[in-house]
């Protein structure tokens, strides 16, 4: 599926041959490859090699795929942003839909880090939500607002003024995110882990690697699907305008 | 399989699933649009202006 809209560049099929089915390795085609062969890596890493932590046990797994996941969205909302501020920069309508790929893929990983946060708390705490910790709930605080930038986005015809009202929204949702993750940091109190503090990180090297590797396979798999998505968008959008020609 | 063991499992096992669904619709939409290119022809460049 990447290698045939990485680049988005619908082709000129050969004669007797479909558009765009001929496989050649492509940059996306080589991340996307990359990025799950790192997966896969970091969950054997995960479960068969890595010590259990003497204080969890074995739900403390759940922190190789967790963490990454969610540091993976704030990175895609933070790509959002970017592209959100170029737009208004520039005015290049092109930055609007990158913005809003960037989003739509970190609203996928916060869902995820929403539930698997929730899993590791039924594990740990008995319960599978509390709403008296102030990390979860500005996590959930960042998740729904940009799930009511899809509402507003889609209450708003399309055309550039859509773009810049996406705009403006998407970069204040990235003020959000330095408050969701400095919250346990700054908190009086507080029962989440906190793994990472000004003094490093918490864990063993062994723990430190397994993280690393899923990080890097997560944002790999985020930077893949961003470019597909974003190339079935441009070749979506391209159709509307040939049909709205015809 | 402890309980931990279970929850642990379902957690990977929830983010494959989210995963594999993605990759499902995609293909689907993306499967849609090569139809759809073929039946208007084929634009010279998917990069919007």
């Amino acid at each position: 599926m990447t290698e045939l809209v990485a680049n988005a560049r619908p082709r000129r099929a050969a004669p007797g041959r479909r558009a765009g089915t001929r496989w050649a390795p492509r940059p996306a085609s080589l991340v996307a490859a990359a990025s799950s062969i790192t997966l896969l890596t970091g969950l054997a890493l995960a479960f068969y090699w890595v010590p259990s932590d003497a204080d969890q046990g074995f739900s403390q797994r759940i922190f190789y795929l967790h963490v990454p996941i969610a540091l993976t969205s704030y990175a895609c909302f933070g790509a959002g942003a970017w592209k959100a501020f170029r737009l208004l920069q520039s005015g290049d309508d092109r930055h609007d839909l990158e913005s809003y790929t960037a989003v739509h893929i970190g609203i996928i990983f916060a869902l995820l880090t929403l539930v698997t946060g929730s899993i590791w708390a039924k594990i740990s705490w008995g319960i599978w939500w509390n709403w008296g910790e102030d990390q979860l709930v500005l996590f959930l605080v960042v998740f729904l607002f940009y799930c009511t930038y899809f509402m507003l986005r889609f209450s708003v015809d399309a055309g550039l003024r859509r773009g810049r009202i996406s705009a403006v929204y998407a970069l204040f949702g990235a003020v959000l995110i330095p408050v969701s993750f400095l919250a346990i940091r700054l908190a009086p109190r507080y029962i989440h882990p906190v793994v990472f503090t000004t003094g490093g990180p918490r864990m063993a090297h062994s723990m430190l690697l397994v993280f690393c590797v899923m990080l890097a396979g997560l944002l790999g798999l985020a930077g893949s699907l961003y470019r597909t998505e974003l190339g079935g968008r441009r070749i979506d959008r391209r159709l509307r305008e040939l049909r709205s020609d015809a | 399989m402890s309980t931990s063991e279970k929850y642990v499992t379902a957690a990977y096992l929830v983010f494959l699933a989210v995963l594999l669904l993605y990759v499902v619709i995609y293909s689907t939409k993306i499967a849609r649009l090569e139809r759809e290119v073929a039946l208007h022809g084929e634009p010279e460049d998917g990069r919007e202006s």
